[in-house]
């Protein structure tokens, strides 16, 4: 027997930075839900309007708070099924303090309005950089701890992790391809159609591989520990590991269907999507069994409780996702806050609970005493859950009552609602869906509080001592080995036939659509953006628009009839990045560019209740006053140039010439509809871009 | 020009979602031939591995 100390330290650092990422993130998230329905809370400057600060609360609830959740839970479990302590104590620490660097270097880019713009994927291309070094430290860790193991098995939660790491790492490198133009800003390799299915092949398989499979990884542990007894069956838990991975790469696409992407990529999303209920329902079953027996305790114990609820939500989130991939029911849902609804079930039932019955679990055994309050604990349960339902419940009834509006045809054939009455119908509910975040978070406060107390009142063992015998020691079993469990004790063999069988959907998804060229025809009339637009797009991307306006119209009778002409996939070839959005909080934007004279425009974004009133956007009152920055417009030129967009050559040299001819106009034109401006203000670039938006075709 | 035409466009495209079927039934199938193959023993001891 070898004697050894499991490194706490690691975990508790991890554990902390949970917790406080989780009040910071929820927070943001509460005061964006309230911006929905008081625009005032804006505060008329740029950092905290909704556009920055949306994806603030997505990549810190997401990268901060699930991904601590995810590296304690990891580096907690690794030990324990392994036999042994960490690989190394300095990778541990580079680990936790790059992570902790990357979310507060990210936070303040964010806020500043640097973004890729690219959901979920927005911190540029430093951070980029910076995040793929300190995975591979995670991933150095953690397979140094598995080759140094003392289990010869690799229990089914370490497959969850090995998966996990190894298709971040292929999503994250392959999305993240973008062309510098400054320090901090880069172009997407990408443009269009591939830049989209790019993103969502990522996006959709981040929550696949960051919110759900550590997350199995971590049910397989913590569900069996606090029932105290083995999981229901570990037969389908071999099942539920291979088809999931397997399944999932190739569901992407179904976040665009009815878009310009080619039919046969948007058909093989939707397929496999309906294919991920059994994998999916599998393992929460499997979940939910191991309680078998064990129901009087759920009654009891908050992390049982919490356990059964986190499940529960995945379950419905699996059974809903499926759903939503089907064509006839996407039609309605898309650009829709049922799609919020849908990921706070995953996120605030499935992920958040899951977490925090984790924290309930760790924290009084790695400080020897027993948890402050069970009681509390059972309160905030109790308040979370509330919470839950009172954010899903106004968003599911909004999504419908708004996508109903939408698609209402008066007798005559006329659009019955414009667009700004479905969305002040819908206002009460997002009121509602904040009072829900916030009781939701207040739970969240409830667990630090009583985490807290429990930290004090325990003595923390920071080198926990256990034994094992050596691997070297330990018979091999006599019987013959299958190959299954070959592999299953040969990590880098799992770990390479893992990338093998997700590089496979990748590839067969996005391939096609890079080399053959009729995936995306060209429009001989649409044509690269003049410098000045090139700038007012920059704005656009900066200031998130695309958190609110999508810039796609499908190929439907309202959508044609609201917003024009269907869009085509030839549109959007020199758009890097994309912007098509997710989500129409505002109307889709793609053939804005002519609809209203450029003085609306600027009215408009000064205030936006001054011309609609009732509206929910943010004022944007900066834009006017902002001199705009064109000393970098030359290196953006010849970064677009790099990406293949055809400026003529040595175009840098003049193009600041050209930029300033088209301001000058578009200021003149303001200043005989009597507005007092200049050509060097950013309004005037970014009028220019969405007066050129989805006007190509027309000519 | 309707989405349909891109998807014609493709020379032999109907080979994708075939391959995609035919690889996605072999490793479901090799799994689950794997899974009812096991040792009730060794899945117990496995199973065990986190309370032990």
């Amino acid at each position: 027997m070898e004697k050894f100390y499991y490194d706490n330290k690691i975990v508790k650092q991890f554990g902390v930075a949970t917790l406080f990422w989780g009040i910071v993130g929820m927070l943001v998230g509460v005061l964006i839900a309230f911006q929905l329905a008081f625009p005032a809370l804006n505060f008329g400057i740029p950092y905290t309007s909704f556009g920055r600060l949306r994806p603030v609360h997505t990549n810190a609830v997401i990268f901060a708070f699930v991904g601590n959740a995810v590296f304690a839970g990891a580096y907690f479990i690794l030990q324990r099924v392994l036999k042994t302590r960490l690989f190394s104590d300095l990778l541990s620490k580079i680990h936790f303090w790059g992570w902790q660097f990357i979310i507060v270097f990210g936070a303040i880019t964010l806020v500043m309005g640097y973004t890729s713009g690219k959901e979920y994927a927005e911190l540029e291309w430093p951070l980029d950089i910076l995040i793929t070094l300190i995975w591979v430290v995670f991933g150095i860790n953690m397979f140094g701890t598995i080759l140094r193991r003392r289990e010869r098995h690799l229990y089914v939660s370490i497959w969850f992790f090995i998966g996990t790491w190894v298709t971040v790492a292929m999503l994250h490198i392959v999305n993240s391809f973008q062309i510098p133009f400054s320090w901090i800003k880069s172009y997407s390799f990408y443009a269009g159609v591939q830049d989209a299915l790019v993103q969502w092949w990522y996006g959709h398989n981040a929550v696949a591989f960051f919110l759900t499979t550590p997350f199995l990884g971590l049910m397989y542990y913590f569900v069996p520990k606090a029932a105290d007894r083995p999981i229901y069956s570990y037969r389908w838990s071999i099942i539920h590991f291979w088809a999931l991975i397997f399944i999932y790469i190739w569901a992407g696409p179904h976040h665009l269907l009815y878009t310009a992407l080619p039919e046969w990529a948007q058909a093989l999303g939707t397929v496999f999507s309906i294919m991920l209920i059994l994998p999916s329902w599998g393992g929460m079953l499997n979940g939910l069994f191991t309680l078998r027996g064990a129901w009087d305790k759920v009654r009891e114990d908050p992390i049982l409780k919490m356990l059964v609820v986190s499940l529960t939500c995945y379950g419905m989130a699996t059974i809903e996702g499926p759903m939503l991939s089907l064509k006839n029911v996407n039609a309605f849902s898309h650009y829709t806050d049922w799609t919020v609804a849908h990921v706070h079930i995953g996120a605030l039932g499935f992920n958040g609970f899951m977490i925090f019955a984790m924290l309930y679990y760790l924290v009084p055994r790695m400080w020897n005493t027993t948890l402050y309050s069970r009681k509390l604990a059972n309160a905030h349960f109790l308040i979370s859950t509330v919470g839950i339902l009172l954010y899903a419940i106004p968003m599911y009834w909004a999504g419908f009552a708004q996508s109903l509006m939408w698609k209402k045809f008066t007798e005559s054939g006329q659009l019955q609602y414009q667009f700004l009455e479905t969305v002040t119908h819908i206002v009460p509910m997002y009121a509602v869906r904040g009072v829900g975040g916030l009781l939701y978070w207040i739970g969240a406060f409830y667990a630090v509080y009583n985490l807290y107390k429990t930290m004090k009142q325990g003595r923390f063992l920071a080198n926990e001592p256990d034994e094992a015998m050596p691997l070297s020691a330990q018979p091999l079993p006599t019987q013959k080995m299958h190959w299954h469990t070959a592999i299953e004790r040969k990590p880098v063999q799992l770990l390479v036939l893992s990338l093998v069988v997700v590089a496979i959907g990748g590839l067969v998804e996005l391939v096609p659509t890079f080399l053959i060229e009729s995936n995306v025809p060209t429009i001989s009339s649409v044509k690269p953006y003049t410098p000045l637009e090139l700038l007012g797009r920059d704005i656009y991307v900066r200031e998130g628009c695309y958190t609110c306006h999508s810039q796609m119209i499908r190929p439907f009778r309202d959508e044609e009839m609201r917003y024009g002409e269907y869009s085509k996939a030839g549109e959007f070839i020199y758009d890097h990045p994309f912007q098509w959005g997710s989500k129409r909080t505002g109307p889709d934007l793609h053939r804005i560019g002519g609809k209203y004279p450029d003085s609306w425009h600027f009215t408009h974004m000064r205030d936006p209740q001054e011309i609609s009133p009732g509206s929910i956007m943010p004022a944007y009152p900066w834009l006017i006053k902002n001199d705009l920055y064109t000393a970098n417009t030359p290196a953006k030129i010849r970064a677009m140039q790099k990406l293949g967009v055809p400026y003529p050559e040595g175009y840098d040299q003049i193009c600041i010439q050209d930029l300033r001819l088209q301001a000058d106009s578009i200021a003149l034109a303001l200043n005989a509809a009597q507005i007092k401006t200049s050509g060097d203000k950013e309004i005037i670039a970014l009028i220019a871009y969405l007066q050129r938006l989805g006007t190509d075709v027309k000519k | 020009m309707k989405f349909s035409n891109y998807l014609k466009a493709i020379d032999e495209v109907s080979i994708y979602p075939l391959i995609s079927l035919l690889l996605f039934v072999t490793v479901f199938v090799g799994v689950v031939i794997y899974m009812y193959t096991l040792d009730k023993n060794q899945i117990d001891e496995r199973a065990n591995i986190p309370l032990k």
